[in-house]
């Protein structure tokens, strides 16, 4: 994997992927290695997104490598109207790896094509936001033993849930039984669909919460949003019934772990928080160890 | 027009050699003379359009002299005008004729339907996989986003 750019969860093979999960298990058990001191990254975010640059900071830091950068390209000469290309020429000198986040579909492609340095994409608008989809399955594989045959649930905004799309791509080369549970009107998309179907794999749908949550593995909790919804009526109508609270898991399977991308709402009461079942704060850490290992694999100190 | 006229008018417009592209939408015509970098062709070129058409009501129609295509150059235009038939010239004589047909890549032929995509919003080079050929529909290679035959527009 070295020098090569992370844009699309596609780009890595799923032997590749492996290797990711694999070296993220290294870097938890023993997250503080300065293996990357001789190392600058550049973590470029057009707009803010304080959560990623963080993680993508810490695991820089924790590896030894220097951080620069912006959080907001309002301060930057971007704002003077300097074009991304120009941007990412100028920093490709400055730097070993480039981490960014932009709010245009298809920039990081455009940078990692323009860079002299490999890129890792840190969302592109709403296309793609591969390192969310791999801590995703590093935090899957870490509760489940492996990735293999496992019943999983993705509840809320399955349209525009960008994490979602990704993450049901990944986990079609796992065997995977889905369960996708939303409002009508925030439905799966029928190419995401067809995509399962292809790989002979089994989906179900419901707008039932209950009923899905004794079946599976895994529920993958997702935020809707009021502004999905043309007639703010349609969202009062929907708003509670996808809401997890802790009574709703007395029948879950004692393997079930909760996730959630984060920033949650009200999505799960907090409640939920104090159950072993809930996973969400422990996936964010993990965060850290994909893209430590991200980080050192892209940059060739490890194989 | 005198019958005698009228044959002499055919036969200035006849081109000894080259390629005759017939059947273009009339409003494709000018985007297929971009595409194929006619703009500044030294040979002669005759270009016509609002034909009457019996297939098509109004067609248009290219011909380039001493020019022969090679096919992923002219499947470019298959884009703009799926219709558009090919004749092939030499000396006066009809040598070949046939359609064009989709190319499995168009670069920098095709806008992206998304407007938030990056190539809307700085100078790129558009580039698409055609994934579907016959339904018309083009996979953006930076934004990933389908632009489909119902929103399809040109550069
Ligand atoms: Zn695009």
């Amino acid at each position: 994997m070295k020098n090569k750019s992370l844009v699309s969860i596609n780009d890595f093979s799923r032997e590749e992927h492996i290797r990711i999960l694999e070296l993220a298990g290294a870097f938890e058990k023993n997250p503080k290695q300065r293996i990357l001191e001789d190392y600058v990254v550049a973590t470029l975010f057009f707009e803010p997104s304080t959560r990623t640059r963080l993680s993508f900071e810490s695991a820089a830091t924790r590896l030894g490598a220097k951080v620069i950068g912006f959080t907001d390209s309002s301060s930057s000469s971007v704002q003077k109207g300097e074009s991304l290309r120009d941007t990412i020429l100028t920093v490709s000198n400055y730097c070993d790896i480039i981490v960014m986040r932009h709010p245009k579909e298809g920039s990081s492609r455009f940078a990692s094509e323009v860079a002299t340095v490999p890129v890792i994409n840190a969302g592109d608008g709403a296309n793609q936001h591969p390192t969310q989809t791999l801590l995703d399955m590093y935090s899957i594989r870490k509760t489940q033993g492996s990735l293999d045959n496992l019943n999983i649930a993705f509840v809320g905004d399955l349209k525009y849930g960008r994490t979602v799309h990704s993450l049901v791509h990944a986990l079609c080369n796992y065997n995977t039984t889905f369960h996708f549970v939303s409002p009508l009107e925030l439905k799966l998309p029928s190419a995401v669909k067809m995509d399962i179907k292809e790989r002979n794999l089994v989906y179900h749908q419901s707008t039932d919460l209950l009923e899905v949550i004794e079946k599976v593995d895994i529920l993958y909790m997702t935020r809707i949003q009021k502004e999905r919804f043309s007639d703010p009526l349609d969202y009062e109508k929907v708003k509670n019934a996808y809401v997890l609270h802790n009574s709703m898991l007395d029948f879950a399977k004692p393997n079930l772990k909760i996730l959630h991308p984060l920033p949650r709402v009200n999505e799960i009461t907090t409640d939920v928080d104090n159950n072993p079942k809930a996973y969400y704060f422990t996936q964010a850490l993990n965060g850290v160890y994909v893209r430590q290992a991200l980080l050192a694999s892209i940059l060739g100190v490890v194989d | 027009m005198e019958k005698e006229d009228l044959r002499k008018e055919l036969k200035v417009s006849a081109i000894e050699n080259g390629t005759v592209i017939d059947h273009i939408p009339s409003k494709s015509v000018f985007q297929v003379i971009k595409i194929l970098n006619l703009t500044e062709y030294q040979n002669q070129l005759l270009i016509a359009t609002n034909l009457d058409s019996q297939k098509m009501g109004k067609k248009g129609i290219i011909k380039v002299s001493n020019k022969f295509f090679k096919s992923d150059e002219i499947n470019k235009i298959a884009l703009v005008a799926p219709t558009a038939t090919l004749i092939i010239i030499k000396n006066f004589e009809v040598i070949e004729k046939k359609k064009v047909e989709v190319p499995d890549y168009a670069e920098n032929i095709v806008k992206c339907f998304n407007p938030n995509c990056i190539t809307n919003n700085e100078e790129i080079v558009t580039k698409f996989t055609v994934i579907d050929k016959k339904e018309l529909k083009l996979r953006c290679h930076y934004c990933e986003k389908i632009t489909a035959r119902n929103n399809i527009a040109f550069r």
